[in-house]
């Protein structure tokens, strides 16, 4: 056997022996380096590895809990779920959405509103969670689009809740509505903390009861973890966390009288506000127009929101408690008694009218409504004929000062605290007012005015029924609340009563109130100014009127029947009743609608009657 | 039952029963994964049980072969492999950007892989060769011998393959004693190149080499392996979430389970205790090997062995080194683990010429 060569003492094997311990260490280094990378992921960072892994395979989706219904006081439901149906983006399944929707949009119809909507969406959303293309499919649409299902792979149809308002714009400043949640809104959530409380397709209330009481009628997002795979497909539920339904909410409104108080503005604008006297209850809450809040459900297009921006009607102006009117006459009652209290004036105190009125050293003239004026005039006339002069000389005499603190203890110039966000607070004016607001010092020329309710003063409609609630009740300012009861949907648990939370005494003299609550019934019998509106009640009515100038041209040159609709007055009325029980007090106003015995009253007279007629 | 005898022990006796065993065990343990990553699809271990049947084969003959065969064949297989990788340069098949199979209408084969054997028996024939007569001029030979292949292999792209063949000539160099002061010189040179080599790289060798460096700059691009395979291991803690039980490689976060980021799927299943005990059978089969070669009867079969041993070595190093993120991804299989044939042919084929040394190491030293 020819053996090879192999020579012990060759220099290349004591070479080759000493580089195998040399390779030796290489590789045990190079084994440690591993070794050492494998210790610190496996072990010191496992939990850490872990959780990355878990959420990995793990997907949390949202499961949207059934918003709490919104009830009248009768047990009539204001604003319900339905279900219909979604088109969503599934995010996981394209890399390219504006082919996805383009494509869709030849099938189906996808306004700017919701293609603006989606690029919001888009800009946020993270990598699995969809994205809702369009709401509220017709059945054509659902058919149409589950033909063509195979074509759109990376859009899913889903059954969806969506809100309805079965009242319409009858109810709409009264409840708000609700919309999908916007980048804004997410923004703000995360600001307080609750952005996990929400899904990007989620619905919120924006404006009404429905923003006020969002963490009530909201209830709590469920949650199912779903094991995925790779491409985000479901593989199975690992768990789920219910979702807990909203609370249902319970008005104070009466929903038959709010019906009637709506329909009997006809087609003016202004705004009513019917409330008990006694613990400040809301009973009908109009602001007219209104508008349809399923348009904002379902998406509104851009043109229909324009419109409703740029209408001169301002359909999406809540006139009941954000907006503010001068008070006009309907604010007389209230500084004759901060005559009577300040002790300036008695019922009996009586002056000549000559049918205007002049400071000391002035001729300026201010003008009663009566041309000629009333002759002779005590307090109780002064409000039932609602003499300006009797008031031009009682707030001279008074001084802003005073008028200021009386107007302010009747709740004027402060919000009421009503359950609606966005509540104005009106203008209780004063010096330090003046000169914050203007920057100039406060003339006695000024007081004048404001003594006929015309001056700088502003009042919500609101303001102006609680006002009046404290007249009727004698004593209190109520604070006035909309709901009375927060009902759990499953009755697990006892409802909530609502309490009215604020009643504050007027500390007011009660002969000097009983004085004014006589005058106010005076208003509805013959030769007061609201008599026609009373006429034939089988019960009995207090009151008083007001016309409140919209535009500085009054005097000879004023016509109502040539002057642009906008620039009429608006027509005032305050009233409650029974007259010596009352149960119901309310303020109208009825935008450039003239005067307020002829045109507001009425309205108000239509309410009493519905209301009185639904009374045992 | 004497006959019965005899063809055991005639079929048995070139192969080195430590050897055996420890392969025997990488293929449990490579069948076993392989079901559990491919979410048990007996196709795919059916599959690889041939493949290790097949490479069994060409280890057995290889280790019965004649001594003096490995050493004269060394030359011709050598030249035979270039040439090829050659043809693959020229009428290649394209897939993936690379151009790494050649079709010979009979058998589709990777002359790449070849190299993997062939380099270390050539270089260690040439150096067996040149014993008594070492010139300087004979390492730059054999530094080009190394480097026309890895050269070629590099142009395929197959970075994974060409580091494999050039750590196979690398180690018949440094172990035949070239200076340490000549391999320093050409690391140094080496670094310099490094920029202007760069820009030789394809887009992705580069991207990944980048991504290397930070592997969340692109988590779903061309960080997603090195991502995934590290959330793999290390959620698998230190028992591991058992057997089928791994997250990562079952719902298919894991991309390419089944080959080179098999050890994953060890790591995730297993934990750091079956990573230990796997590291230890590839410790056991390095150490056999560095002792064949130790006492192989001469000067070819000791530095064909320690290249061959040292390789396997690396082949386990780079592999794991890239699927726990201290290495780019450059495509190299776990050996004797990962799914595929032609790797568990040519690493067979060097255990079989391991087998052969060790049978025949008392040839000349009786």
């Amino acid at each position: 056997m020819r053996a090879h060569r192999y020579r012990k003492s060759s220099s290349v094997l004591n070479e080759f022996n000493a580089r195998i311990h040399g390779g030796i260490v290489a590789m045990l280094i190079m084994s440690a380096l591993l070794l050492g990378r494998l210790f610190y992921l496996q072990v010191v960072n496992a939990d850490y590895y872990q959780v990355r892994a878990e959420n990995n395979r793990i997907n949390v989706t949202p499961i949207l809990p059934n918003r709490g219904l919104i009830y009248d006081s009768k047990g009539t439901v204001l604003a319900k779920n339905y279900s219909s149906y979604a088109l969503e983006l599934l995010l996981g399944g394209t890399d390219d959405p504006d082919r996805v929707i383009s494509g869709l949009a030849d099938l189906i119809i996808i306004s700017d509103e919701d293609r603006r909507r989606i690029e919001d969406a888009l800009r946020v959303s993270s990598r699995f969670s969809n994205i809702v293309i369009r709401d509220d499919l017709s059945e054509e649409e659902v058919a149409l689009f589950t033909s063509n299902a195979y074509r759109f792979p990376e859009i899913q149809l889903s059954a969806q809740l969506y809100r309805e308002y079965p009242y319409g714009e009858i109810t709409s400043h009264l409840l708000g509505h609700v919309r999908r949640v916007s980048e804004a809104d997410l923004q703000r959530l995360e600001q307080k903390g609750l952005k996990t409380a929400y899904t990007n397709s989620d619905w919120i209330g924006k404006v009404g009861i429905e923003a006020f009481y969002e963490s009530t009628l909201r209830g709590q997002l469920g949650l199912n973890y779903v094991e995925v795979d790779s491409r985000g497909t479901e593989i199975r539920l690992l768990d789920r966390q219910n979702p807990i339904s909203g609370q249902n909410v319970v008005l104070t409104i009466n929903i038959a009288l709010q019906q009637v108080a709506y329909d009997a503005f006809a087609d003016q604008n202004g705004a009513l506000i019917a409330l008990d006297p006694n613990d400040g209850s809301v009973l009908a809450f109009v602001s007219k127009p209104g508008y349809d809040p399923s348009y904002f459900v379902k998406g509104l297009d851009t043109t229909t929101w324009q419109q409703m921006l740029d209408s001169i009607d301002r359909p999406l102006v809540n006139r009941a408690s954000s907006g503010v009117y001068p008070p006009g006459s309907t604010l007389k009652p209230f500084l004759a008694l901060a005559g009577l209290e300040a002790g300036l004036r008695t019922p009996a105190w009586s002056m000549w009218d000559p049918g205007y009125f002049s400071l000391p050293g002035s001729n300026a003239k201010f003008r009663d409504w009566k041309k000629g004026g009333h002759g002779q005039v005590n307090m109780h006339k002064a409000i039932v004929e609602s003499v300006d002069t009797y008031f031009y000389k009682l707030a001279d005499e008074l001084g802003i000062d005073t008028i200021h603190r009386y107007l302010t203890r009747f709740g004027f110039g402060a919000k009421t605290g009503i359950d609606l966000p966005s509540e104005s607070n009106g203008v209780a004016p004063s010096r330090e007012w003046k000169k914050r607001r203007f920057g100039t010092p406060w003339y006695p020329g000024d007081t004048i005015s404001v003594g006929i309710g015309q001056g700088y003063n502003l009042v919500t409609p609101l303001q102006l029924a609680v006002a009046t609630a404290g007249i009727a009740n004698g004593h209190s300012l109520v604070q006035p609340v909309l709901t009375k009861a927060e009902l759990d949907p499953t009755f697990k648990k006892d409802s909530t009563s609502i309490t009215p939370t604020r009643v504050r005494p007027l500390l007011m003299s009660p002969q000097n109130v009983k004085v004014l609550q006589k005058a106010m019934e005076g208003v509805m019998r013959p030769g007061g100014t609201a008599a026609n509106a009373a006429a034939g009640a089988t019960y009995t009515m207090a009151g008083k009127t007001g016309t409140a100038q919209v535009f500085g041209l009054k005097g000879e040159d004023y016509d109502e029947n040539t002057i642009d609709k906008k620039l009429r007055d608006h027509a005032l009325f305050i009233a409650y009743a029974p007259a010596d029980d009352p149960t119901i007090a309310l303020a109208v106003i009825v935008e450039n609608g003239g005067h307020g015995g002829s045109v507001a009253a009425p309205i108000a007279r239509k309410v009493f009657d519905a209301y009185f007629k639904s009374q045992p | 039952m004497a006959i019965f005898h005899w063809i055991k022990t005639e079929l048995t006796k070139t192969l080195d029963g430590p050897l055996v065993a420890l392969i025997f065990t990488l293929f449990v343990i490579s069948l076993g994964m392989l079901y559990s990553s491919s979410q048990g699809d007996v196709g795919a271990v059916l599959t690889q049980a041939n493949h290790f049947a097949i490479a069994l084969v060409l280890m057995w003959v290889v280790a019965k072969a004649p001594l003096e065969y490995l050493s004269r064949l060394a030359l011709p297989l050598y030249l035979f492999a270039v040439v090829l990788l050659i043809l693959t340069a020229l009428i290649g098949e394209e897939s993936k950007g690379a151009q790494r199979w050649l079709d010979l209408q009979v058998i589709r084969i990777q002359p790449s892989e070849l190299l993997k054997i062939a380099l270390p028996l050539m270089l260690a024939w040439y150096f067996d060769r040149y014993e008594r007569v070492l010139r300087p001029i004979n390492y730059l030979v054999a530094a080009l011998l190394l480097l026309v292949p890895v050269a070629l292999i590099l142009r395929q792209p197959d970075l994974g393959t060409a580091i494999l063949v050039f750590a196979s000539g690398f180690f018949v160099l440094f172990f035949a004693g070239m200076s340490i002061r000549i391999f320093g010189f050409i690391a140094t040179l080496a670094l310099l190149v490094m920029p202007f080599a760069w820009g030789l790289l394809h887009a992705y060798q580069q991207r990944r080499i980048l991504m290397l460096l930070n592997p969340s700059a692109d988590p779903l691009g061309a960080g997603y392996h090195s991502i995934q395979s590290t959330i793999a291991i290390g959620s698998g803690g230190f028992l591991g979430k058992g057997w089928m039980d791994g997250t990562q490689s079952q719902l298919n976060f894991l991309p390419e389970g089944t080959t080179d980021f098999i050890f994953a799927v060890i790591g995730e299943e297993f934990g750091f205790v079956g990573v230990l005990l796997i590291f230890l059978v590839y410790a056991l089969l390095i150490w056999r090997g560095l002792k064949i070669a130790a006492q192989a009867p001469s000067l070819f079969s000791r530095l064909a062995a320690i290249s061959i041993t040292m390789t396997f070595f690396i082949y386990v190093f780079v592999n794991v080194g890239m699927v726990i993120g201290l290495l780019p991804i450059v495509g190299v299989p776990l050996p004797l683990v990962s799914f595929g044939g032609s790797s568990a042919a040519t690493v067979l084929l060097g255990m079989g010429v391991l087998m052969n040394f060790r049978a025949n190491r008392r040839i000349v030293q009786t």
